[in-house]
């Protein structure tokens, strides 16, 4: 067997301070006026008298990826686990050249074909059999590729009587699988793909899954970073496990997959604030921890739809606080919104505590049984007080699966739409 | 499997660029459908959802040539070499209006097209060149009208000198071009690009004899006059077109030899900063 990829030592350091800044890229003035201060800061630090820039000169940089060693096999499929900000789309974008490495080389045998995102360069003007030749050519095809590939795409897509209308008349779920049919039809030697599988409906997603799988029987060469644990275990033989920066674990896929659930840095049903994530603008507000609990108690990341699940935000307030709200969004991995609520909400809630004493909190919510659709949800939560201040925030807190066994209408194997699958009271009458 | 996924696969080497990186033209050359096909979104989008579509490519350069007429010729009678204004100032309005397109589209190339540069790999330089390409079809629909106006003031155009004219025009793309590869580097880090834009293209129009005679400018002036590249075009198409002036002289050949230095450097330019360009922009 030959190498397919052969990565040695790769870093990527990214500079995390420009983006702290008030604007968002660098501006032409700015460079002006630290270039005229830069011989007074270098004055002041001769005399003992060093700024704060230079102090936190060295927090500026963050190494995205960190010395990271591996070599893969062609016609292997590997998947690539980790937390959010472990390092696997660095590591996907360098290997799809979008990106430079720091340090470090890798070497690629043959053409890289990336599902990063699919649909980049779709025009909306522009209708589906115009978009599919533009994005089958930005994809790195050839024209004649896509002419012999073009009925293949189109059956694949489901878009057929539309495809020469404009994208933008489409529907999202269209424009989705329109983008997924040109970039599954690349046939490169090497397909990298991003969690593809978060974006779609679950029969989109079993359908991406089921193209996924064709290409790795034909034997060409895959990584595949997910979240989704059940898809890295049916699609790869041998997983990676990156943590901050750094490759910690390469295993069969059940070890891999074993290992990173169990060494507790998986999304695991529970998320705990770090000192130094919370941004200073959030006190006197200070999150804790988020936990998602099944009717035992037990803390969970995947619930059944049957039965009831508490979530817990845990917080401390160093100041006592007014009119305080916490509470939390819920939407799907779509990013439809499915609810908002918050802990005071009920008058008599508010009557009792929305004026908080300093001291820690916890604010418990109870989501009932038989309320959630199968698949994947994500909690953010907020604390605020209405008309003042949002004191924290965050979008994504936390993210967990719906298991749907037992759920109303599960003797039928079939996709049912919509974010929420409540058990409603039905009757039938007969008339006659 | 299709027999172009059976040739023997090459090697790419991914390491840290040091130094100084070389154009690598081949890659540009691999990719060249991508050009072809971007070249024609920009066209095919150019004026969807427009009333007046592509008759836009007519009425701007035509109503400029209008608002010149009042200005300079009725109110300020500057010297034409005999050949009615209209005519005269339309002969320069096409290679101005192809070079200030290009200019502005491609300066912002590479801005406008941001997730694509973030998330899929091919050769950045594709983003400018297509956009300085596709100004070509309105400068060939807004042509027609001069055909028009050589009809209406019966006018014979030099039909000896005409092959010449797409030599001026490649002139003029050159010079876009390049100038388009310098400002849309900077551009990826620097948004003050846009904001110099209009004030670049306004200056640059009166610093280019495309309202008034070349003539208007005195002698000691010409040859500084002449380290503008757009001088030089517009002079070629007044000369190619119209058999006014001297045609290639030395002026022309600074105006080429700037030109030439704005491309090269710009292209150096703009594959060096290239590598940074997915994760700054």
């Amino acid at each position: 067997m030959t190498t397919a990829i052969s990565v040695k030592n790769l870093g990527k350091q990214y500079k995390i301070g420009a983006a702290q800044g008030k604007f968002r890229y660098g501006m032409l003035r700015d460079v002006f006026v630290d270039s005229l201060t830069a011989p007074f800061r270098y004055a002041r630090s001769l005399v003992g008298r060093s700024d704060n820039r230079q102090l936190t000169n060295g927090k500026n940089f963050i190494w995205a990826l960190n010395d990271v060693s591996f070599d893969l096999e062609e016609g292997r499929v590997l998947g690539i686990v980790g937390r959010n900000g472990a390092g696997k789309s660095t590591l996907l974008k360098i290997l799809s050249r979008v990106t430079e490495p720091t340090k470090g080389t890798v070497s690629v045998r043959g053409r890289v074909g990336s599902l990063l995102e699919v649909g980049t360069g779709f025009h909306p003007e522009l209708t589906g059999r115009e978009n599919i030749y533009m994005n089958g050519a930005i994809l790195g095809m050839k024209r004649a590729e896509i002419d012999s590939k073009f009925d293949e795409m189109v059956e694949f897509s489901e878009v057929g009587q539309f495809i020469d209308t404009p994208v933008k008349r489409y529907s999202s779920g269209m424009y989705l699988r329109l983008a997924f049919a040109v970039a599954a039809h690349l046939e490169p030697e090497i397909l990298v793909v991003d969690e593809v599988l978060a974006v779609g409906d679950a029969e989109f997603q079993r359908k991406c899954l089921g193209k996924m799988s064709d290409v790795a029987q034909q034997g060409r060469t895959v990584l595949f970073v997910s979240h989704n644990m059940s898809a890295i275990l049916r699609l790869t033989q041998e997983a990676i496990v990156l943590k901050k920066g750094q490759l910690i674990k390469r295993a069969p896929t059940p070890e891999a997959v074993d290992f990173y659930l169990s060494s507790g840095q998986a999304e695991s049903g529970e998320r705990v604030w770090d000192v130094d994530e919370i941004p200073a603008a959030s006190a006197p507000f200070r999150p804790i921890s988020l936990r998602l609990q099944d009717g035992s108690g037990k803390v969970v990341d995947t619930v059944r739809s049957t039965e009831p699940v508490t979530v817990e935000w845990e917080y401390q307030l160093h100041a006592p606080v007014t009119g305080l709200r916490v509470g939390m969004y819920l939407s799907t991995m779509r990013g439809e919104y499915v609810f908002t609520t918050f802990d005071t909400d009920d008058a008599k809630q508010y009557d009792q505590f929305g004026a908080r004493q300093a001291g820690r909190y916890i604010s418990r919510c109870s989501i009932p049984a038989d309320f959630f659709n199968e698949g994947r949800y994500s909690l953010g939560v907020n604390a605020s007080s209405f008309g003042v201040k949002r004191y924290f925030m965050d979008e994504n807190a936390l993210s967990f699966n719906v298991d749907i066994s037992g759920a109303p209408g599960t003797q039928w194997p079939e996709v049912r739409q919509g974010p929420i699958r409540p058990r409603l009271d039905w009757k039938i009458q007969k008339l006659d | 499997m299709t027999e172009l996924t059976k040739h023997e696969p090459t090697t790419i080497y991914i390491k840290p660029s040091t130094g100084f990186t070389a154009l690598n033209l081949r890659d540009l050359w691999l990719y060249r459908e991508l050009v072809f096909f971007m070249v024609w979104r920009d066209i095919k989008v150019r004026y969807k959802q427009t009333f007046l579509g592509a008759a836009w490519a007519i009425i701007q350069p035509v109503l400029t040539m209008i608002a010149l007429y009042f200005l300079f010729d009725r109110v300020a009678k500057l010297p034409t070499d005999n050949v009615p204004y209209p005519i005269f100032s339309y002969t320069a309005l096409l290679p101005w209006g192809l070079f200030v397109a290009a200019l502005n589209q491609g300066s912002r190339s590479l801005t406008s097209n941001h997730n694509m540069i973030t998330k899929i790999y091919f050769p950045k330089l594709i983003l400018p060149l297509a956009s300085v390409l596709a100004g070509l079809v309105d400068f060939a629909v807004a042509s027609v009208i001069l055909v028009v106006l050589f009809f209406y003031y019966q006018v014979t155009p030099a039909w000896e000198l005409l092959w010449v004219l797409p030599l001026f025009l490649l002139l003029a793309i050159i010079t876009a071009f390049g100038v388009a590869l310098w400002l849309s580097a900077i551009n990826v880090k620097y948004r003050d690009v846009n904001y110099v834009l209009p004030f670049l293209t306004q200056f640059w129009f009166f610093a280019t004899p495309v309202a008034y005679s070349a003539k208007a400018i005195s002698e000691e002036w010409q040859l500084v006059y002449s380290l503008n590249p757009m001088a030089g075009v517009v002079n070629g198409f007044r000369w190619a077109l119209l058999g006014i002036g001297n045609g290639p002289d030395t002026a022309l050949w600074v105006s080429v030899g700037i030109s030439v230095l704005i491309l090269v450097s710009g292209l150096f330019y703009f594959r060096n900063m290239e590598k940074t360009f997915a994760d700054t922009i």
